[in-house]
């Protein structure tokens, strides 16, 4: 494989400038977010040149490779830190340098009001560096680390504002729901390398013919959990809606464009372990399909604008993974569906944040209204954004959804009707609560708090939304005409150029997937059109009552694991006090009591020791002696 | 009867003769030259005369030279490492020592007497410690590149005699210090003599003295086995002594304690280094024939030694005991690293070797800057609260003690880690399995300290940090960024041992 020497700048860039900020303290109150923000789009210069130069190539020598040092070298155990550039992860880089630094500069202006802007900053920095590390890594190993580093990225931002209790809850709850899925990855690692004797993704693609089906598919369930964990998917899903809690700038990027894909990344990086195990695969398809179907139900109950959002990332990312799991026939719609959903739901995050700009941080849904008068600029981004994400054509979404519907209808046989059939319920869904969510914000009564005045964003916030609401549009067709990322993606997830049977005609998909965005957004009109109440009804059915509790996902964790867990503390507690700290303590007393006898040998009289030394030597002696008889 | 003359390497010899001659310059330059002038000037000798031999060891790194100096010196990699190691600490304990004024105006003077008192009023100190230890150093230097018994054995007591002296050279509580040094004489000349006999033995075992010779005899076997079994444990004996392995490890406590604590640092760092050195070459080459007769032997020592070690170190209270006993307890690590037999038990104790004198080094000169008004603290009950005066010392300490516990991301992780798996590799499963259990009894001591320093109130002594100049922070700070780079970063440095681990007989 080639070698190239300009992939680390893409991770050194944001990380020096990430530290810099940090050292310098408030010396760097004045040009920190600027300096921030140029390394960033300078990180995506760097992206795209790479991404230029990739295209250049014919397609065997795109993907390059870059040796930083020797990580750990241990007997024949050896793990390099070194970088892999493919078409898979420059789709990545381009994202996520791209859309962080759209979200920098809007940023700037987000912010501004905030003392601690420049921590705000390097925070991000940080993040950027983390999430290339994690896309870039060539080893498992290498990806584990970036894959800590967005969690603990992602812990700060949501916590950044941690003079409120309940937002430093949130953070350290999407760090403990993380923590679970992480444990999966190391396990998957340790499988991985207990298996192939390598944790790099090349050593296990090599040798992973040789595998039994067991270990692959125990590989594959924990490299589940851990995208489950990253990506907020089913069973671990709970962490996201508040980790609403952060800036605005950091739902849009974090927890809607970038690191809850990371998951997708994993999956689509382990194709050569997915495609094998059909076990696993078909777990990553049902995970997929709950997910996909449970966030977009949750999304229709929230009042919260935010937390409406990320309900339908949720779901959105449950489509991705869904589309994983039916291997090479999805890998490529799950990442077009990853960079389409990048646009469009950044755009909205950052739509989020401009209204809340202008209503004084309201993000209840039902205190807005009427507002696209006001705002003109951002409720033609946001209506973008949402043409897109409920899959009208010819708006992005519409290509890469389809896509994932059609894919799962080829499944074939009863299973394919069930997952397709569930897509397409999950697609009427969508369409039903984003209309809900324009309806309550942008169009009807005026519902607003007394003081408040809305008002268009400046330039700075408005220009970022603009740009993403352009890819919401155009950036579907573009990766789909004549198949670009199918064939783009084809040498990292379809080596074999699999055929992939059609059980149903697209054209009859397509009209399937029209027809679901029409339900959907006919029955949202009827329901929410004309004049709404200021507060959420309370005389409702059981269902929405459990749509608004999260479909009682909280309840669930507390039920399943708090209390057991909070009663097995319990008992360890006592039983560490009773039986291991005695253990302990009698160890340590007994440990104390011999050093003591042992100290009494310690006179301080040479003649003493030079005794001690004579009987030491007679010892040995008599130790060769024997030995040797 | 015909005589031939020695034909000398001089260029292979290089490092070691620049640091004689610059310690026999020192030796003329303390007879000659005035007072003011001498503690500069003779600072510049050792240290130039350091760096001057650094750079010879350096130029030599590549070479493939086997035995030089009439086959009684051996020019390898893993000795151009150790000298590289040995003359990194020196260089470190130089600095330390410069920065140390509490060594005795006049070491002859009796202790309490009015001359001594004169001259410590009027300034007229004295500088031996620096050729003194310029002669350690270049004996610590021959004693691993020795490749016969002789030399061996003369490069043992260069390095030791000046060492008896240094010990008794603190300012302070001088009787103790004393005390110390005539300790650490007696019984150095004690083991020496057992190494000495043991010498003998194996002379008489196989009619010669080089490592080469003995090897021979041993795999083609016409010796005397009796004679060759006396003769090892005598210098198993002699060797122990010098690491400070139990049995033999009774005077490491008394004499870290007594002696003037840069002093302390450079013994316990450097000296290490290089008995470790040479008991690697010995195990490894002369003897490496006779293996199934000390290896069980070095299997129960390093046992018992970690045990010991790590068990008398929680009930101590004054600092410098306390890591007099860590050094005993990490004596049986390194045992277990020759024990290991093979290639990564050579690259994982060299590793060892070399940050855990860095460590050491560092964790001295960090004690010798807690004081009050009668010098150094050494009480550990007077550290309590240290953290609050003194937040980033306190951090630093807690680094070397984390390290010396094992704790990743430090260098002693990765030390002990290797270690221990080159030792499993080779079958070694109970030392390994003790050495793990120590290591978390070892780990108590140094956690305890630590909470001590961060947790508890501070009583009313006053116990301050004193810094007296750059030289000890500057080491301190060396010592503190090598083990945490060791233990982030530690591949390069073993790849660099990886690749010159080959031990030439």
């Amino acid at each position: 494989m080639n070698t190239s020497t300009n992939i680390v700048y893409l991770i050194a860039l944001p990380l020096f400038s990430s530290a810099l900020l940090m050292l310098l303290g408030r010396k760097a109150d004045k040009w920190g977010h600027i300096f921030a923000t140029l390394i960033s789009a300078s990180a995506f210069f760097v992206g795209v040149t790479e991404f230029f130069a990739m295209r250049s190539r014919p397609e065997e020598a795109r993907a390059v490779t870059q040796k930083l040092f020797t990580w750990i070298s241990v007997g024949d155990f050896q793990v390099d830190a070194s970088l892999l550039l493919d078409q898979l992860s420059i789709a990545f880089v381009l994202l996520i340098t791209g859309v962080g630094t759209l979200i920098h500069i809007y940023s700037i202006a987000y912010m501004s009001h905030d003392r601690d802007r420049r921590r705000f900053f390097a925070y991000l920095n940080f993040f950027i560096a983390a999430m290339l590390l994690l896309v870039l890594g060539d080893s498992y190993l290498n990806l584990y680390v970036g894959w800590e580093g967005v969690g603990l990225a992602s812990y700060l931002l949501i916590g950044f504002w941690n003079q409120k209790p309940e937002y430093a809850t949130a953070a350290k709850k999407a760090f403990v729901m993380n923590r679970v899925g992480d444990f999966g990855l190391s396990i998957a690692i340790m499988i991985g390398f207990a298996t192939f004797g390598s944790v790099s993704f090349s050593g296990i693609e090599e040798k992973v013919g040789g595998a039994g089906e067991t270990a692959l598919t125990a590989m594959g369930l924990m490299l589940l959990l851990a995208a489950a964990g990253k990506s907020a998917q089913f069973p671990l899903q709970a962490w996201l809606g508040d980790a609403m809690a952060g800036p605005t700038p950091v739902s849009a990027l974090i927890h809607a464009a970038t690191m809850v894909t990371a998951g997708v990344y994993l999956i689509t990086r382990s194709n050569f372990i997915f495609d094998n195990a059909p076990t696993a695969q078909l777990a990553v398809v049902m995970i997929g399909i709950i997910t996909l179907l449970f966030g977009a139900v949750i999304g229709t109950a929230k009042d919260d604008i935010k937390k409406a959002l990320a309900a339908s990332t949720m779901s959105q990312i449950g489509y991705m993974i869904l589309a994983t799991g039916f291997g090479p026939a999805g890998y490529a719609f799950a990442i077009m569906h990853l960079l389409t959903h990048g646009f469009f739901k950044a755009g909205m995050f950052l739509g989020a944040g401009s209204v809340m700009h202008g209503m004084n941080d309201e993000v209840n849904m039902r205190k807005y209204g009427g507002l696209a008068k006001f705002m003109p600029i951002t409720s033609i981004t946001f209506g973008l954004g949402y043409l897109a994400i409920i899959g009208v054509p010819p708006f992005a979404g519409f290509y890469s959804k389809d896509k994932i519907i059609e894919t799962a209808f080829n499944a074939g046989g009863v299973q394919g009707v069930i997952f397709g059939g569930a897509a397409l319920l999950g697609a009427v869904i969508t369409a039903f609560y984003m209309t809900r969510v324009m309806l309550l914000t942008f169009a009807g009564n005026k519902r607003w708090a007394s003081d408040a005045h809305p008002h268009e964003s400046p330039f700075l916030m408005w220009a970022p939304m603009a740009v993403l609401a352009i890819g919401s549009v155009a950036s579907g067709y573009l990766l789909y005409s004549g198949k670009a990322i199918v064939k783009w993606l084809a040498p990292v997830v379809d080596k074999d150029h699999h055929e992939h049977v059609e059980f149903l005609p697209p054209i009859v998909v397509t009209t399937l997937a029209i027809v679901a965005v029409l339900i959907g957004v006919s029955i949202a009109l009827l329901k929410y059109r004309g004049e709404q109440s200021d507060s959420a009804p309370s005389d409702v059915s059981i269902w929405t009552r459990f749509a608004r509790r999260d479909l009682l996902q909280d309840d669930a964790n507390e039920f399943l694991f708090m209390r057991p867990g909070q009663e097995v503390t319990k008992a360890l507690v006592v039983t560490d006090e009773r039986v291991i700290d005695g253990a302990v303590r009698g160890v340590a007393a007994s440990a104390v009591g011999s050093a003591r006898g042992l100290r009494k040998l310690q006179t301080g009289y040479v003649r003493n020791y030079a005794l001690l030394i004579l009987i030491g030597a007679a010892l040995i002696l008599a130790a060769i002696w024997v030995v040797t008889i | 009867m015909g005589f031939t003359a020695p034909v000398l390497e001089y260029s292979a010899l290089a490092p070691m003769l620049v640091i004689f001659a610059a310690a026999v310059i020192g030796v003329i330059v303390e007879a000659f030259t005035s007072a003011k002038l001498r503690p500069s000037l003779q600072l510049a000798i050792a240290l130039g005369a350091v760096i001057l031999s650094f750079t010879q060891v350096i130029t030599l790194r590549g070479t493939t030279t086997t035995t030089v100096a009439m086959e009684s010196v051996v020019v390898d990699g893993p000795v151009l490492f150790l000298q590289g190691t040995i003359l990194v600490l020196a260089f470190l304990g130089l600095l330390l020592i410069a920065d140390f004024e509490q060594f005795a105006a006049q070491a002859s003077a009796i202790p309490g007497s009015p001359e001594e008192e004169v001259a410590t009023k009027t300034g007229k100190v004295q500088t031996e410690i620096y050729p003194l230890t310029l002669f350690a150093v270049g004996g610590m230097m021959l004693f691993p590149a020795a490749s016969d018994l002789i030399t061996l054995f003369v490069a043992l007591e260069v390095l030791s005699l000046p060492l008896y002296l240094m010990a008794g050279l603190s300012r302070r509580r001088r009787l103790l210090s004393q005390e110390a040094a005539l300790k650490y004489f007696l019984l150095g000349a004690y083991s020496s003599a057992f190494f000495l006999f043991g010498s003998a033995f194996l002379y008489g075992f196989a009619g010669k003295v080089s490592f080469q010779g003995i090897h021979n005899v041993i795999t083609s076997g016409p010796g005397n086995d009796v004679f060759l079994l006396i003769g090892l444990a005598a210098i198993s004996v002699g060797l122990l002594f010098k690491v400070g392995a139990v049995p033999f490890h009774a005077w490491t406590p008394d004499v870290y304690q007594g002696a003037p604590t840069a002093v302390t640092a450079f013994m316990a760092a450097a000296t290490k280094v290089a008995a470790f050195g040479a008991a690697l070459r010995i195990y490894y080459t002369a003897v490496s024939g006779a293996v199934w007769s000390w290896r069980p032997l070095l299997i129960v020592i390093a046992i018992i030694t970690m045990i010991v070690g790590s068990l008398i170190a929680i009930s101590q209270r004054d600092v410098k005991r306390m890591l007099a006993y860590s050094s005993i307890a990490h004596t049986g690590f390194l045992i277990t690293g020759i024990l290991a037999l093979n290639q990564s038990g050579i690259t994982a104790t060299l590793f060892y070797l070399a940050t855990y004198g860095l460590t050491t080094m560092g964790a001295f000169a960090l004690v010798s800057l807690v004081r009050d008004a009668s010098g150094e603290v050494t009480d550990l009950n007077r550290w309590v609260g240290l953290a609050r005066r003194s937040p980033q010392l306190a951090l630093i300490f807690s680094l070397f003690l984390l390290s010396f516990a094992g704790i990743p991301l430090t260098a002693g992780f990765i030390g002990k880690f290797s270690i221990f798996s080159a030792a499993y590799e080779n079958g070694a499963i109970s030392v390994v399995v003790v050495g793990v259990l120590a290591s978390a009894i070892a780990a108590f001591f140094y956690i305890r300290v630590i909470v001590m320093m961060f947790f508890a109130e501070p009583g009313s002594d006053s116990v301050s940090v004193i810094i007296p100049s750059r030289y000890t922070m500057s080491v301190i700070w060396v010592a503190a960024i090598v083990t945490l780079l060791m233990g982030v970063f530690p591949g390069p440095l073993l790849d660099l041992i990886g690749s010159l681990s080959t031990l030439v007989r």
